[in-house]
């Protein structure tokens, strides 16, 4: 789509918005709608569409291999690590209550569910991105 | 009420228009739409975060993995058979209901088991007496999370998450695996 105006100058606009908009869903899935799944959805389809627009070639000097690489597990691990926290807090795992250093039961477990979603949103996130970039067809294919 | 039926009506028109067009890429365009009138569905039904994930999953990430598949392969359904190439022509056009006959049984199954379940937002409904006072009564006291959804998902049912979380890292490992080339760049 290298010649396509329009499609390039509106996305050029809208992936930062969309992107806000992503953040803001994985940290409002406390407080209302969302979450970190859907949040990360949003995230990746912005990488996917900066991707479709402006090539793969671009899309991959914006969000490398090395990167999309190393966020997969990263939030896979960051969900579990949390889990770990809670058994050295005294809890049970993923027993957020027992987060320790915390102190304050009801701050701990918001603290928690927010600290997985961040997890959550990170893998899916790096995750679709990374279907996208893997099974989109390149020009030497 | 009226929304509603012409909202499962348009359901149904983008259900059978995607599995009978040969243009697959039009297909999978006819596929997101479906998702999309799911959503207001849910909407509808009052489930917005089911809507929400439909809406951005079904409607947005599947359909552009579709069509990413897609432009690794043909883009027109070929015809399943032509005529005269079988030797018996009769056999393949009875062996052609047989699906018709297994998705009319199946159906049919289906609506006779709604008739035994309870109206929508009946308030006496099994699974509304079950567990949802507990959470509805406890969710915020206990885990401090106002959308008790996201309590139910990140807290009480926090290794279902986990579970789900690592699904989704194994199928992009997979993806790794299989289409990455290895020794290109």
């Amino acid at each position: 789509m290298a010649e396509h105006v329009i499609i390039k100058t509106v996305s050029r606009l809208m992936i930062p918005f969309i992107q806000l908009f992503s953040l803001y869903v994985i940290a409002h899935g406390e407080l209302g709608p969302g979450g970190g799944f859907q949040g990360g959805v949003i995230l990746g389809a912005s990488f996917i569409l900066y991707a479709m627009v402006f090539g793969l070639e671009e899309g991959r000097k914006r969000i490398s291999r090395k990167a999309s690489d190393f966020f997969n597990p990263t939030g896979l691990f960051i969900y579990a690590v949390i889990g770990i926290f809670c058994i050295l807090g005294g809890g049970r795992y993923l027993e957020y209550d027992r987060l320790p250093l915390i102190g304050n039961e009801i701050l701990a477990s918001q603290l928690g569910i927010y600290g997985i979603e961040i997890g959550v949103g990170i893998t899916v996130s790096a995750v679709m991105t990374t279907l996208f970039f893997e099974m989109a067809r390149r020009d030497d294919d | 009420m009226v929304i509603d039926f012409i909202l499962l009506f348009f359901v149904v028109v983008c259900a059978v228009a995607s599995v009978s067009m040969k243009d697959l890429l039009g297909s999978v365009m006819i596929l997101g739409a479906y998702s999309l009138l799911m959503a207001l569905l849910w909407t509808r039904y009052n489930s917005v975060d089911v809507a929400f994930t439909e809406a951005a999953v079904g409607a947005g990430i599947t359909t552009v993995l579709l069509i990413a598949a897609l432009s690794r392969t043909f883009r027109h359904e070929e015809d399943p058979e032509k005529p005269g190439q079988s030797i018996f022509p009769w056999l393949t056009r009875i062996a052609r209901l047989i699906p018709l006959g297994v998705v009319m049984l199946t159906g049919a199954v289906l609506i006779y088991g709604t008739l035994d379940m309870p109206n929508f937002s009946d308030p006496a409904a099994p699974a509304n007496l079950h567990v949802a006072p507990y959470y509805i009564e406890k969710s915020v006291p206990e885990t401090g999370s106002i959308n008790f959804v996201t309590a139910i998902l990140a807290s009480y049912r926090g290794y279902d998450t986990l579970g789900e979380v690592t699904v989704i890292f194994t199928a992009g490992i997979c993806v790794l695996i299989l289409l990455r080339r290895r020794f290109h760049g």
